[in-house]
């Protein structure tokens, strides 16, 4: 070992959506931190869709920033289109999705890392980790110094052991031509740590200048820009837009020909690819019915003429490629910047993982991101702020910060990659989050704010920032409540206006707003008394009183799924004392090592007769150490 | 998944099951005391007995005032009872249909269904029962559970578990095609439409409200036996009603034709409710009000489970009786030949009958003869139509039938939710609860479902 440097609290390694939140969430929580990275020129890098957010992702990107993550901030300054998605279809999908300036994001991304107190931000490759007696030591850097650590985070995303595929041609590669990181996954074998295939793709990029846009759906933006991040008030900039096109007969025919020649049919890919994202000859193969399919044109930001082809992602040879996208309107003279491809990583499984994201068999170690088996920037940065604040709450000898399925998107992803595991890239969904009208975009600072602010990552200003927004919605929300208007003239008038049913006698603010067809906004005309509030108390405001019902109901839903999950299980429990368990829980238990009952009774496997055993025996045992203490 | 409920009140037979003299309902939980002074009436008030007192009473059911049963009450308050929980025991009378009744009763009010083995795990959580019997009982509650999970596997492997398969699917493939606008609204995907939604609601909701009737109005299970006692008029239909209900309630005279209407009774065979029916004399006639009361006859023997056919051994076999025997030859899966008054006749009359029809049952109601045969034929009927309950999905299992109810509130929601104009997203949210509720029965966990279902069914990728 040439060079041993000063040791860190928490190593991050890989600067991309993972290893950016993590290092930040580390070093504002005093965790002597030290990010790396192969290259300081790809920091955050978008190396597939230039854009961040979108149903479920949007509202992740939400709940990092109340916990005091930087995405959204970030993704704020740089947005060049905004859109809300959903707005008609009901206050738990309600989404944010914006198109990044892809070159902007790295470099806000990067200048916020260099001036992060408590943070070095270093190039290098990391071939070896040092673990002794499974416990995490250090990192060694391909020149082979060793930097010691309490903690390390691995965020390699799509780095290790990278492979690309485009047809027949293969090589070994990061994204975007970048270098892959080659010696990492060997050391991690070495260690005991499973590793996998996964694979994923992106579609090419066009120069604009070749494309006629003349024969394309123009897609602006939403005005005013909902901003991600709690903390930004306004954001009023000029917005580009995006374009629609469909696929035609032609470049299905083109596709059908040349399956032959595709690395996905010819058996070179092994990977397991995502199925919600399928390369563009996967959905002929498989939606052979359908006649079109959609295909969105997106900058890739605001100094590059660089077009992104969302919906094309396609790992066919070159001249394929070539003939299939200029068989699409507009793209009849495309020049190709980049091409398509196909990439394989290793990922762990992310069963081996606590709930912390800190390995079970190996103290110290973290893992979040792509590695972890899924997919998406979002979901990366999610887990990244996570391992984060873990890593340094460890180092604090605190106990982890886990957020559970009622609490946050957040603990819907950890849970289901710890606990349920995936064999394929996964993908955040509103559909996958059992109380989502409770998690909700709007109230994610309600949700974490709180505790961003207890463990340190919000500052006393913003909290207290907060605390008045809260009372502002309480407080309009009980003068609604009190406030009565008589059936006036002016009344009946609104009513009759607005398509909604008389009144005989007086009615309360609170529940004419309940009825579906008034808004919020349309009370000012009848009550000369309301306040002047921001758009995020009143839409706040509206949604828990228009929701009344359903939310409660929820809540209760949750109460009752908090019994289990806040039914620890101790970490040294010896599943195999446990007679009434059938041979199969056992041994899942005793693998999976789940943190709840709640937990416990997610693992496949295990049965609602075995929670019953267990939870019979874990009094017993508590009844028997409170025994001995006596 | 499994719900640790410690705090709420259950309840369950605690006997056996069985034709048994005796049936006891075991309560326990902090509402217990509460809920049976609601059902209880008896001498004083039931919140004022002192502990462990037993006191006879009646149930009755507080929304309509009817009897269910005489029983007697005990009260045990906690901590010195077997769960150290307030626990109330019901002793009633007869089979599982009374128990089940008030236990229906029970649930009703808001106590929930005891899982198997549960008094016993309160018991335990609750310390009442020491620390050197915990394996013993971790053991034994595995055993039971993994028992009644087989037994209710068995029972979901028939025609029930595909019917409500089916409905879990349509339920799944609705919300899939819900969600995927929802979670990929920039796709083209058709929408789902409030209608489309409610008209499919609608269909499955009915579904679900038969399959939860079916228990409350299961036939041979619950209600008991609907026979219907026909025959020509003057056969002595009255008369057999009366012996068999003990009671002089049908008018009996010699008069055929006194019988205009159809007469009910319910009756207790050996432990078997029977809901006896006895109908006019059925015989061509010209008087309005009979003719009335033959045609309800008719309508009796068709929802009847079981036919009496009454035979006259004085008369012998007569044209009236040709005539009724070609009405119930459709029936004849469900009928019992009865000649009555043997005690009247001479053997000619009887060979006569039994000329025409082989098989048939020989009584005297005034003699009390031949009564025992014709109650073992009927128990015999009601057993062997209780082994295969012909068309119905019958459901006989009380967390099957709450969960099946709460999956038809929850889509009674939905279609509230969706005529209240409510958005998509809480719809599908109701919508998912009704089919996690039958995910419970099956087995099945929605929310992958739904995800693999968009996966399978719907191009998204980038």
């Amino acid at each position: 070992m040439s060079f041993v440097h000063e040791k860190y609290d928490v190593i991050v390694v890989g600067a991309g959506h993972a290893g950016c939140e993590a290092a930040l969430a580390a070093a504002r929580m005093g965790a002597k931190t030290a990010i790396f990275t192969m290259n300081l020129d790809s920091i955050a890098n978008m190396p597939c869709n230039p854009n961040i957010g979108g149903t479920a992702k949007g509202h992740l990107v939400r709940e990092i920033d109340a916990l005091g993550g930087e995405m959204g901030k970030c993704a704020d300054k740089t947005l060049i289109q905004s859109r809300t998605l959903n707005t008609a279809k009901g206050p738990a999908v309600y989404s944010l999705r914006a198109q990044i300036d892809r070159r902007s994001y790295q470099r806000e991304m990067k200048h916020t890392l260099e001036l992060q107190e408590n943070l070095h931000l270093c190039q290098a490759e990391i071939v070896n980790l040092v673990i002794k007696d499974n416990k995490v030591e250090g990192v060694i850097t391909h020149i082979g110094s060793f930097f010691p650590a309490k903690t390390v985070i691995l965020t390699t995303g799509t780095y290790l052991k990278g492979r690309i595929i485009i047809g027949d041609v293969t090589y070994e590669a990061g994204p975007d031509g970048l270098l892959p990181a080659r010696s990492l996954s060997e050391s991690l074998k070495k260690h005991g740590i499973e590793l996998r295939r996964f694979k994923t793709g992106t579609p090419a990029r066009i120069n604009r200048r070749s494309i006629d846009f003349s024969k394309m759906i123009e897609q602006p933006g939403d005005e005013p820009i909902v901003p991600f991040s709690f903390e930004t008030e306004k954001i009023e900039r000029e917005q580009v837009s995006c374009y629609l096109i469909y696929s035609t007969e032609e470049t299905h025919r083109i596709i059908r020909e040349n399956l032959h020649r595709s690395p996905l049919y010819s058996g070179v890919i092994e990977g397991i690819g995502p199925r919600y994202c399928p390369s563009f000859e996967d959905k002929i193969v498989k939606f052979s019915d359908k006649e079109r399919h959609q295909i969105f044109i997106e900058p890739m930001g605001l100094d590059t003429e660089e077009i992104y082809l969302q919906g094309f992602s396609t790992s066919m040879p070159e001249d394929v490629q070539h003939a299939m996208i200029r068989s699409l309107p507009g793209l009849e003279n495309a020049q190709i910047m980049r091409y398509a491809y196909a990439i394989e990583y290793d990922c762990i499984n992310p069963t081996d993982l606590k709930l912390s994201l800190e390995f079970k068999k190996i103290d110290g170690l973290f893992s979040a991101g792509q590695i972890n088996g899924s997919s998406g920037y979002e979901e990366a940065a999610a887990q990244g702020i996570m391992a984060g604040i873990n890593a340094a709450l460890k180092v604090q000898g605190k106990e982890p910060l886990i957020l559970d399925r009622s609490q946050a998107y957040i603990g819907v992803l950890i849970d289901d990659l710890v606990t349920k595991g995936t064999n394929e890239p996964y993908r955040m969904m509103t559909s996958r989050a059992e109380y989502r009208l409770h998690l909700r975009q709007d109230n994610a600072d309600a949700r974490l704010t709180p505790i961003g602010y207890k463990i340190g990552l919000i500052s006393e200003e913003r909290y207290q920032k907060f605390l008045k927004k809260q009372k502002a919605i309480q407080d309009e929300i009980e003068r609604l409540k009190k406030k009565t208007i008589p059936p006036s003239e002016k009344v009946i008038e609104f009513l009759d206006k607005h398509n909604s049913s008389r009144i005989m006698s007086g009615i309360k603010l609170y529940d004419l707003l309940k009825r579906p067809e008034i808004t919020y906004g349309m009370l000012r005309e009848i009550d000369d008394e309301m306040p002047d509030l921001p758009a995020s108390v009143t839409e706040e405001v509206s949604i828990l009183i228009k929701y009344e019902g359903y939310i409660a109901k929820q809540m209760q839903q949750i109460e009752q799924f908090k019994k289990m999950e806040e039914k620890l299980i101790p970490e040294d429990i010896n599943y195999d004392e446990i007679n009434g368990l059938r041979i199969e829980a056992r041994q899942k238990l005793s693998k999976f090592r789940p943190r709840s009952l709640g937990q416990a009774s997610r693992i496949s496997g295990v049965s609602p007769a075995d929670i019953s055993v267990l939870v019979i025996y874990l009094n017993a045992l508590g009844r028997r150490r409170n025994n001995n203490e006596c | 998944m499994a719900n640790i409920q410690d705090t709420d009140t259950i309840a369950a037979v605690a006997t056996a099951v069985g034709n048994a003299g005796i049936s006891i309902i075991r309560m326990s939980g902090g509402n217990a005391f509460d809920v049976a002074a609601k059902i209880f009436r008896g001498k004083g008030i039931f919140t004022e007995y002192p502990s462990h007192s037993i006191r006879y009473g009646k149930i009755i059911d507080p929304d309509t005032g009817e009897v269910i049963d005489e029983v007697l009450i005990s009260k045990m308050a906690a901590p010195k009872s077997y769960t150290t929980e307030d626990v109330v025991e019901i002793n009633c009378h007869g089979g599982f249909i009374t128990a089940r009744r008030i236990l229906d009763l029970l649930f009703r009010l808001g106590i929930r269904p005891a899982e198997p083995g549960e008094f016993t795990k309160r018991a335990f959580m609750n310390g009442r029962i020491d620390l050197v019997q915990a394996e013993a009982i971790t053991d034994l509650i595995g055993a039971i559970t993994e028992k009644s999970s087989k037994v209710a596997l068995s029972q979901l492997e028939g025609r029930l578990s595909q019917k409500l398969n089916r409905i879990r699917e349509s339920l799944v493939d609705m919300l899939a095609r819900i969600e995927v606008n929802l979670d990929y609204p920039e796709y083209d995907f058709e929408e789902v439409t409030i209608n489309e939604c409610v008209q499919a609601i609608n269909g499955m909701a009915a579904e679900l409200k038969s399959l939860v009737e079916s228990f409350d109005y299961g036939k041979v299970l619950r209600e008991g036996l609907n026979v219907a006692i026909i025959g020509k008029p003057n056969a002595g239909k009255s008369s057999l009603l009366n012996r068999l209900s003990g009671k002089n309630r049908a008018i009996v005279t010699d008069i055929p034709g006194t019988t205009r209407d159809v007469l009910e009774e319910y009756v207790n065979i050996r432990g078997l409710p029977v809901k006896l029916l006895d109908t006019a004399g059925l015989r061509e006639t010209t008087d309005i009000v009979e003719r009335i009361g033959v045609e309800k006859a008719y309508e009796a023997i068709d929802s009847a489970d079981l036919i009496l056919f009454v035979l006259d051994a004085q008369t012998g076999f007569e044209k009236e009786d040709e005539d009724i025997l070609d009405k119930v030859e459709e029936y004849s899966y469900k009928v019992l030949f009865v000649v009555n008054k043997t005690d009247k006749t001479d053997e000619e009359k009887i060979k006569e009958i039994r000329g025409r029809i082989p098989e048939v049952i020989e009584i005297s109601v005034l003699e009390d003869h031949g009564i025992d045969v014709l109650e073992k034929s009927i128990l015999d009927y009601a057993n062997k139509s209780g082994i295969d309950t012909d068309n119905h999905i019958i459901i006989t299992n009380a967390r099957h039938k709450m969960l099946l109810t709460e999956a038809l509130d929850s889509l009674k929601s939905a279609l509230a939710a969706a005529d209240g104009g409510m958005t998509l997203d809480l719809i599908s949210m109701d919508i998912k609860n009704a089919a996690e509720k039958i995910g419970y029965i099956t087995g099945h966990e929605i929310t992958e479902e739904i995800v693999m279902n968009i996966f399978e069914h719907f191009c998204i990728g980038k």
